[in-house]
């Protein structure tokens, strides 16, 4: 039978779930409106006053959040509470620009705690489960964040945090962790890594992974499964809205829930800003409900992705959101033609390549140039130049007939390639520099 | 047969030095080798003393190697040498993958190590016409 961690919510009815949804709402739009000069202007700019937001249909009369908001109110001008109800902090890694800090109240980690532990037990997580999590802890939100939803649930955790790989096998291996918590590109390398110290997949006991902080792909979730020899999970978060567990998956495998007691989900139009009907492909906006400290609302997340609400086998009623694709800021245009790194990494599993690969692009003689370095194993190997030509040719052609795209294959040894412990560098643009 | 270690290269600085590097503190001896070599990578073959450590020591290194078997054929050191081996294989519709070939310690005498497809036909043909093949003992002599 299929368990919930908060069953009366997680299988509300669409009217249970929307009256939560339009009081919460309404109550948020008041008070931020009231408490943060910043929404206040916004709202006023875009004359809307707290009592047009009726119901959740008028969440579209509301002004986009987008990140140089958050960049123009660096560090706390968003903050909807007084200072000292604020107990953590978190931050975002400001790879372009300013980083952006957001605050919660201790009502706002126990409502974050709950839809980590909705996650855990969404794979089949019980107060039994060692729930390794190798996300880094920090300023980051995926290490805490799954460490109080582990906790919360009672499960038993360890907060091995990410990088010291070996040490985290051995972990792994001897306290027999089950349920693993990192970037799918970390499990790929810890996959990497417990082979090559020759550790069967049945020393270990891990039953599932919940791998977010990234878009990954089936292709990638078919060969982390076999690899680690666990069931592989998407889990979706980012650290403007709460960190992770904004959406999670569940057993089905299809898809994940978006936790719409605490968010409301939109999917726009990235160009002209409209929001588009369900199961459209767009870009994700989420807006906070019960948060109190930073209530962001129409948050603009440059993720691409699909709402659906259909019935699901496991039985929670929340809307379904597909695997985001990519995001907005991470589409390359190459020769005018759109490609999502995804769309490389599904070519090169399906054709049997490992799942570190690195994109290249870069512009010669005002010609856009698409290259991909994808490490050869030993199973692919041959001593024929002949082989490794037609391999290279091969995948060169996939690329091609998937993307509609040329581009340049270069094979290279194995580890050429940066492991990575958090988020991954896949795309090298060296047009921007 | 003969075993030939076959390692991939990529075609930057510094790669064939750390090959060889390595070869040389586990003091493999090399009889013969040759480098086959593209715009982005290479594959060199190696026919050593020692398949095992060299394998062992390529690998921990984290090259890619694999042991590829490969026929070696005794000849004469003299025109027309080579030409007499590649005739019989010819003959026999045997296409080459690749060659290369080397002069023996013992005098008048060379070596050339084939890679083909069919490496038992090749041995046989050869043999039928005369030819010797050689083995990994007589190889390093």
């Amino acid at each position: 039978m299929e368990r919930y961690y908060q069953p009366e919510i997680e299988t509300a009815s669409i009217e249970e779930i929307y009256r939560i949804q339009n009081e919460r709402l309404i109550n948020t739009v008041n008070r931020v409106y009231n408490a943060v000069p910043y929404y206040r202007d916004m709202m006023d700019r875009a004359g809307v006053r707290p009592e047009d937001i009726k119901s959740r249909d008028d969440l579209h009369k509301l002004p986009f959040t987008c990140k140089d908001d958050l960049r123009d109110t660096y560090p706390f001008g968003l903050f909807a509470v007084p200072m000292e109800k604020v107990i953590r902090l978190h931050a975002s890694s400001g790879t372009t620009g300013k980083q952006i800090v957001v605050g919660y109240t201790r009502n706002d980690l126990e409502n974050w705690s709950d839809i980590c532990a909705r996650q855990l037990v969404a794979v089949g997580g019980t107060e039994h489960d060692l729930v390794h999590v190798s996300y880094g802890y920090g300023l980051f939100t995926g290490g805490l964040g799954m460490h109080d939803g582990a906790q919360k649930l009672g499960a038993i955790t360890i907060p091995v945090s990410s990088g010291n790989t070996q040490r985290q096998i051995t972990i792994m291996r001897d306290f027999g962790s089950t349920i693993l918590c990192c970037t799918p590109s970390y499990a790929l390398y810890l996959a990497e890594c417990i082979a090559e110290m020759g550790i069967d997949k049945s020393e270990l006991s891990l039953k599932a992974g919940i791998f977010g902080a990234e878009a990954w792909t089936e292709e990638m979730r078919r060969n982390l499964e076999e690899s680690l020899g666990l069931k592989a999970y998407d889990i979706y978060g980012l650290t403007e809205i709460m960190g992770p567990g904004v959406a999670y998956e569940c057993r089905a495998q299809t898809e994940m829930h978006s936790n719409e007691d605490h968010f409301i989900p939109d999917v726009i139009d990235p160009d002209k800003g409209e929001v588009l009907p369900e199961g459209e492909q767009g870009e994700l906006v989420f807006s906070c409900i019960s948060k109190e400290a930073f209530p962001i609302l129409r948050y603009r997340t440059r993720d691409i992705g699909i709402l659906k609400r259909e019935k699901c086998s496991c039985g929670r009623t929340f809307i379904k959101m597909s695997k985001p694709m990519g995001r907005t800021d991470d589409m390359l245009i190459i020769r005018g033609v759109n490609v999502f790194p995804s769309q490389i990494e599904s070519v090169l599993l399906t054709k049997g390549y490992p799942g570190n690969y690195q994109i290249i692009v870069d512009r010669i003689s005002n010609q856009d140039r698409l290259e991909i370095i994808v490490e050869l194993s030993p199973e692919t190997f041959s001593d024929k130049v002949r082989n490794l030509e037609q391999m290279a040719g091969d995948l060169r052609e996939a690329v091609r007939s998937t993307l509609g795209v040329g581009a340049e294959i270069r094979l290279v040894a194995p580890k050429t390639i940066e492991r990575s412990t958090g988020k991954a560098v896949r795309v090298i643009d060296k047009r921007k520099l | 047969m003969i075993q030939q270690l076959s390692v991939f290269l990529e075609n930057k600085p510094g790669t064939l030095l750390e090959v060889t590097k390595m070869l040389a503190e586990k003091e493999i001896d090399l009889r013969a080798l040759s480098l086959a070599d593209t715009k982005d990578f290479g594959i060199l073959r190696i026919i050593a003393d020692n398949n095992e450590t060299a394998l062992k020591a390529l690998q921990d290194a984290g090259f890619i190697v694999s042991i590829t078997p490969v026929i070696a054929v005794a000849m004469k050191d003299a025109p027309g040498g080579l030409s007499s081996v590649v005739e019989v294989l010819s003959k026999n519709e045997i296409n080459i993958e690749y060659l290369y070939a080397f002069i023996s310690r013992k005098k008048g005498s060379a070596y050339v190590v084939f890679r083909v497809e069919n490496n038992e036909l090749a041995e046989t043909v050869l043999s039928e016409a005369g030819f010797s093949l050689v083995d990994e003992k007589n190889i390093m002599e």
